[in-house]
Order: structure tokens, then sequence, then C-alpha cells
């Protein structure tokens, strides 16, 4: 093949995925500020040993005014520093925990219903439907009022609740790429369905859902203080949703009973927001810079 | 004083330019073409005249269109030329007109912004542009919606839109190249007449050689940003200076062309980039060397034989009784229009598509009776390359991933082994042996054919489907990718079946034609026979179509268009 000429190909690489996401400043801070709050959760049980719901300091203190308890302490002399330490912990696992409920039925489900469509397909989307009819909070607290309020019951009523939102965002990306010349050169290939779904489609469909992913996260987040706001998280656990519903009734007299938990929520939250976004820029091929 | 005069028009993005020092003249009733292939700065040219760049753009030079500045004028003051006295055309007809409007409300919202019509006489005014544009139902087809109307009668109702102010410049951006050839020529003879008629200056942006011979007066071939040549339509077909003119000359396969690949190869164009210097351009022969002239494949046995095969979807059947056979080493091209039931037959040839009736042997074996590792053996043989190059390969896979992951499931477990028939394989289809860690949207759209080329070819297939593989291209790539498979055909002993809806392209490329019609196959012959004695109607008027074919007499016109054209 003496005639055919070379083309001359770029001589450079693509960064990887990694350096692409150092590089991007929104993720960088909102990887920051998670490692922040994961350092505080892993940390907890030695920073404040003991239980964080005894009551250990005099009643209602102002942040500042006893250098032993610097973030105050509530109407019942419960320190609120060791609240925030060891309600990371609990806010997070149940954060965790409940999303990768979610995404594994909701991926699932999208995938099946996306790349096989037909009857199947039809079947498994209005399960969904049924799923997302009920208002998604109601679900939980109803099934958390069914069994007993555990981290594990938790977790698994807000994965329940939340699975649809990733199983129509899956289905819909699995549908169009199912029609991808790609995907039809590999199944004139010969490959089989699984190894399409995992290695040509999955990728490709991954982008949307790991954004969603970390939206998912602070949801859950949202959803568990929400329970323990109404009092019907687990009792025995520290957690930000119910230290906001205890200080609720101080308001008036000591606002940052109420503030200092819910800062702390919008902080993973901003976090896990930022890092979402950057990861949606690291993970497209095309934003990858180019090293010559 | 010329219609138009532009004046070193320069053109930058981020300190990279894409049109550089361009001057031309365009007059009253002329048609201008400005031709040259993706990324040439033709396009960015249009928009620059339509004051339609992003605000990222830096401009410099003059456009004097009727003396007056398009560049320094105000942004209201250019409002109310464009769509006025500057009409523009764009590309897909598809996407140019709105899907939630009326066609009506389209043109008469046009009209309402630059005339001072009133409602009654602006829809009015809209029926007698349909029909001057030749729509068959004008009045009706105000009240439909875009996808009621077929490409060309959309690119119809396009043009009547950029005509209803009677503008004196109507820029058109490759305003074909969505369409079928049929209705492509029909499109390009409206616009000829109704630059006649209404005595505008056309200036025409296109790749296409062929819809400049016909219709244009003066052509200004562009590469790079720079205009390499300008010369009368005529002086440049018979005597083109520039040697990237040539060869694209040269390497388009016009309706006049009497190549075909057992003769000789397709010329390219090699382009010589040297930072500091001028761009040097030469033009490869279109001779094969000694001994390397292909051979005829004449009377092989059948390796595919498709008889009486019928299939679709749901409801509706797609393909009618076809019946066809490629033979060992052959080259069959099969031509039709789109919507004819090509790529299902490519997808029912591959077994992705099951069919109703009738049988598709393979080597002598049916293939809806292969099954687990038979099936997969056979897949091993028939391969297929597709149209969009940007389409047929996972974005997020290297090209090593790529030809790694099929060596790997037909059983190449040696990884060694692997890598030489990998780099064997890229010097095949000529690309760089560096690519294998790049990811496919950092070539160009040729470079990403070889790469699908590569992808198709490793598994040493027997017989490989071409769905359309060079339509997408541009000339000069087209004639390097085909010059390539014609080598691959003879070094591997493939067989092809191409697919394609360039009746051109296959003549050069093709032992034996098929032309399909609605399923059905209605016409076979060698390129040659075809060519010169045609005898299926549709057949005839699909060679009729091809730009720079002799053109039929334009049918004479509706007495409403002419009455219009003289109207306000």
């Amino acid at each position: 093949m003496t005639t055919a000429v070379l083309q001359s190909a770029p001589t450079g690489y693509s960064e990887s995925v990694w350096t692409a996401l150092f590089r991007n400043p929104s993720a960088l801070i909102g990887a920051t500020m998670l490692a922040l709050v994961l350092t505080l959760a892993l940390l907890a049980g030695t920073l404040y040993p003991g239980d964080p719901l005894d009551m250990v300091a005099m009643p209602m203190l102002w942040p500042g005014d006893d250098p032993g308890y610097f973030l105050g302490s509530d109407s019942l002399g419960r320190d609120v520093a060791a609240g925030i330490a060891h309600g990371a912990r609990g806010s997070l696992l149940i954060a965790a925990s409940a999303t990768l409920i979610s995404v594994l039925i909701g991926g699932l489900v999208g995938a099946l219903a996306g790349y096989h469509g037909g009857k199947l397909g039809d079947v498994l989307m209005r399960i969904c439907e049924v799923f997302q009819t009920v208002p998604s909070f109601l679900l939980v607290i109803v099934i958390v009022a069914i069994g007993n309020p555990t981290l594990g019951i938790i977790a698994l009523a807000i994965g329940i609740s939340s699975w649809p939102t990733v199983a129509r965002l899956v289905r819909a990306e699995f549908r169009t790429l199912r029609e991808a010349d790609f995907v039809t050169a590999a199944r004139s290939l010969g490959f089989s369905n699984s190894a399409i779904i995992l290695r040509e489609i999955l990728p490709n469909a991954l982008a949307p859902l790991v954004v969603t992913t970390s939206i998912l996260i602070a949801q859950a987040i949202l959803v568990e203080a929400g329970l323990a706001f109404l009092g019907m998280s687990d009792p025995n656990q520290a957690s930000w949703g119910a230290m906001l519903g205890s200080g609720r009734e101080q308001i008036a007299s000591g606002w940052y009973l109420t503030a200092l938990p819910g800062l702390a929520i919008i902080f993973v939250v901003l976090a896990l927001n930022l890092l979402g976004d950057g990861l949606n820029d690291a993970l497209n091929p095309r934003l990858r810079r180019y090293i010559p | 004083m010329s219609l138009l005069d532009v004046r070193g028009l320069r053109v930058s993005y981020d300190n990279a330019d894409a049109v550089k020092d361009l001057s031309f003249t365009l007059q009253a009733g002329e048609t201008l073409a400005l031709v040259g292939e993706s990324g040439c700065g033709k396009s960015t040219t249009a928009l620059a005249l339509m004051g339609l760049l992003p605000d990222n753009a830096q401009l410099g030079g003059q456009v004097l269109f009727e003396g007056q500045d398009l560049l320094s004028i105000a942004p209201r003051q250019m409002r109310q030329l464009q769509g006025n006295a500057l009409g523009m055309i764009f590309q897909d007809p598809l996407s140019s007109l709105n899907p939630v409007l009326t066609l009506g409300e389209q043109v008469a919202e046009n009209l309402l912004a630059h005339t001072d019509l009133t409602r009654r006489q602006a829809w009015k005014r809209a029926e007698e542009l349909f029909a001057l544009v030749q729509l068959p139902r004008p009045a009706a087809h105000l009240r439909e919606y875009p996808q009621h109307l077929s490409g060309g009668q959309r690119q119809r109702v396009v043009i009547a839109m950029a005509i209803a102010c009677q503008p004196r410049l109507l820029i058109a951006d490759e305003p074909t190249t969505a369409l079928d050839v049929s209705v492509q020529a029909q499109i390009l003879e409206l616009l000829a007449r109704l630059r006649g008629e209404l005595g505008m200056g056309l200036l025409l942006i296109t790749h296409d050689l062929g819809v400049v011979g016909q219709h244009a007066d003066r052509v200004i071939v562009m590469h790079d940003g720079h205009a390499l040549e300008s010369q009368p339509t005529r002086a440049l077909i018979d005597r083109p200076q520039h040697p990237y003119s040539r060869g694209l000359l040269q390497a388009s396969l016009g309706a006049e062309h009497d190549q075909h690949y057992l003769n000789n190869r397709l010329a390219e164009i090699n382009i010589e980039r040297q930072p500091g210097q001028a761009t040097r351009y030469s033009v490869n022969s279109s001779h094969y060397g000694p001994g390397r002239k292909p051979r005829a494949p004449a009377g092989n046995p059948a390796l595919l034989k498709v008889s009486d095969l019928t299939t679709g979807y749901g409801d509706s059947t797609v393909l009618n009784r076809i019946s066809l056979e490629v033979g060992e080493r052959e080259s069959v091209g099969l031509v039709g229009e789109s919507g004819c039931g090509k790529s299902t037959l490519s997808r029912t040839l591959l077994r992705l598509l099951p069919a109703r009736s009738g049988t598709v042997e393979f080597d002598g074996r049916d293939i809806a009776s292969l099954a687990g590792e038979e099936l997969l053996g056979w897949r091993r043989q028939v391969q297929m390359i597709f149209q969009d190059p940007y389409a047929a390969l996972n974005p997020r896979h290297s090209v090593e991933t790529i030809l790694d992951r099929v060596q790997r499931l037909h059983g190449q477990n040696d990884p060694g082994q692997r890598q030489q028939a990998r780099l064997a394989m890229l010097d095949a289809v000529g690309l760089a042996r560096s690519s294998l860690a790049r990811l496919p949207h950092q070539f160009s759209g040729g470079q990403r054919q070889r790469i699908g080329i590569a992808r198709a070819l490793i598994l040493k297939p027997r017989l490989v489907i071409c769905d359309e593989p060079v339509s997408a291209l541009d000339v000069s790539t087209q004639a390097q990718i085909l010059n390539l498979l014609v080598e691959l055909r003879e070094e591997l002993g493939l067989s092809y079946l191409f697919i394609s809806h360039d009746l051109s392209v296959v003549r050069y490329f093709a032992d034996r034609i098929l032309v399909m019609e609605q399923g059905q196959i209605v016409e076979q012959a060698t390129p040659h026979t075809l060519w010169h004695s045609p005898r299926h109607p549709y057949t005839r008027r699909l060679l009729a179509a091809i730009p720079g074919a002799a053109a039929p007499s334009p049918p004479p016109l509706p007495v409403s268009g002419l009455r219009f054209a003289v109207g306000w």
C-alpha cells in the first residue's frame, strides 16, 4: 500500500478526566468543600467522643460564650459543634446510600426501557409513572412510618421515592443513543446487548447521569433534614435536620441554633452542585484540553 | 457602482483568521459563486455580509452594498436591510422554518416588518409568492405547518421568504445540499429564474462545482480563507489556473465525467502548510503506477445472493421482492433517492432487521439459519462502512479501544498480535500510527472515515457494505477515500455493495449498478450502458438531474408569478 498517503494525525494526547477535573475551578472548590465535610464526618468520633445527644453544658450558650463549646449549646445543653460533626456523618451516610439505591434502580429500569423499548419499556415506564404520581416526600413519610425510622429504612425510602427521575433521564439518553450509528456498528460486529449497553451507550450517557446524581445527593440531604425536622428520623441519631427542628422553637432568642445546621446543609449542597457542574465539563471529551 | 463591493474583508476569531483579505464585486442581475470545501471561509463570508456573525468575531475591511459600508452602519440600520434589501437562504430547510407557526404567518411576518402592507395584504402577497416559487397549492399551503411539506417544498418556502421584500442581493448558502438530486435541479432552476425576473444579485455559496458550472456567471475558489482564483465560470472549468481549482475539478465527479476505477485513479490534492510560508498546492497523478492497475472481477461466483427479499417496519413494506447478487471481488453500486429503502436493505443484509420473506444467502448459506458461534463467524465476513463519520464512532473510545474491542470479541487473544494487526491496519488506511491513542473528535472528517474503514476491515471481511461512505465528505476527501477503497479491494480481495444517492460516484466506483425506486430494483446495468442507454424512466430522471447534465427546458411560468414580478 505504498500509494496511500499518510494522513497527518494529531501528535498530542487528551488530558485525562482527572486532570480536566482538577483544572476546573468550580469542581476544585466543590471537591475541597466536600472533602472538608467528609473529614469532619470521619473525625466526629475523635473530635467529640461520647454521644452528641448528651446534655453536657449550660443550656442556651451563645457561640463564643464558653471556649469549651465554641458553637454554643441548645436549650437542653447539648453541644452544637458535636451535633454538627456527628450530624454530617448521619446526613452524608443516608444521602449517599439513598442515592446509590436510586441510581441502581433507576439506571437499570431506564436502560432496559430505553434500549429495548416495546412492551417491556411501556410496562416499566407505567410503573415509573405510578411512583411519580405520589408526592415523593409523602411517599418517604409513609414508608418510614410503616417501618422503623432507622438509617437503612430512611435511605431505602428516599431511594425508592427518587429513582423515577433517574429512570426517565437514562431512558431518554438510551433511546437517542440506541439509534446512533456507532451502536448499529457494534451490533453488526456481533457485540452482545449487555456489552453494548455497558461499554458503548453508558459512557455516553454518563455526563447527565453524574450531574443528576450530585443533585440527588443534595436532595436526599434535604429530604432527610425534612424528616428529622418533622421528628420522623432516627431519634438516637444526631442529624442536621433534627437540630433545625429543635432549634426552631428558640428562633427568636437563639437564631444560631437554626442558622448553624442550615449553613451546614447549604455548604454540602453547594459543594455537590459545584462538583456536579465540574464533572459535567470534565466528562465531555470535547471540552478536555488537548496537549500537543 | 457595483451592487456589492467587498474590499479586503477579514474575519478572525481569537486571532485565528477565518477569512483573509477577500475582495470581489457583484453586479445586479449577476450570479457569483463562492466555491470551496468545508472550513474554507465561504459561509463565514456570507454571515459577515448579512451581519450575522457572533460577537467574538473581529471584522476588517469594507463591505460596500450600494455604496454603503455594511460593516460600519448602526445595528438598527442593518436590521432594516436584513430580510429586506438583503435576503438569505440557509442550507437546511428543516431547521430554517419555525415548526410551530403556519407558513403563511412566517412569510407575512417578514412582510409586515419591512413594508407597510396590512395583514390581509401581506397574506395575499404571501400567496402570490408561493405561486411564484411554484408551490403546488399556494392558498392551501398558507395554513399548513412546515412538517406537512417535503424537503424541496420547504426550501421553496424559504426562498419565498427570502425574496418576499424583493431583495437586491440574495445570498444562498448551500441551498441544495440537503436535498435529493432531482429536487436540487428544480431549486437551482427556480433561483436562476427569480434572479433574472427580480434583477437580484445572487451570491451562491457551494462546495459543488457541478452546481457552479450550470448556474454561475463568475466563480471565486476559496481555501483556508483566501480567494485562490477568480474567473468567469466557463474559463475556470476549461482552463483552471490554480492547482487547487484544477484538483477540485478533476476530483469532482460531475455529469460529464467518464472516469472508472479500472482505468484511472481520482486526482488527489496535496496541501503543504508550513508556518511562515505560503501554502503549497499540488495535484497527484491520476494514473495507476505500473502493475497497480485493478483487475476486473468478471465472471466470479456470487458471494451474496438475495432472492425475493421483502421486509419493512410495522405495517409498512419498505423492500418489495428485491433480488440481487454480489460476486467475489465485485463492486456493486446501488443507487436511489432518500426513502427508497437503501438503508433498510443494508440493515437487513447485516441481519439487524429480520426479512419478512425471501432469503439472503452468503457463500451458499442462508443467514437466517445462523446462530451462536456461526453467526459471529459470519459477522466477521460481512462488515459495514457508515455515511456519517461523526456518528459512526463512539466519541468516548480512543481509536485503540475501538479496534481492540472488535478484535477481542472475535477471539484474537494475543495482545501483541492484536497490536501488530492494528498498526498494519492504520498503515493500510493511511493513518499515522500515533493515531491509536486519540479520540475521534480530534480527527478531520476524512480521517474519521478512515477509522471507520479500519474498524470494518480489521476482521478481514469478504463483503463490505458501504452506506453512502463519501456523501458527508468534501470533494477532495471523497477522491482520497474512493481511491483507498479501490486499493483495499485489490489488496484484501474485498467485495463491495456500494450504496449511494450520487450516480456520478457510483459510475466511477461500481462494476455493476442497480437502480432502486420505492423498495424495488427497477434497472440493472454496467455503468457505461446505464449512462448511455438508460431504459427505465426513473433512471433517466436521475441522470438528467445531476448538476451539470444537459438541462431540460424550464416549464412555463404561471401567470400569477409574472404579475407579481412587475408588481409593487
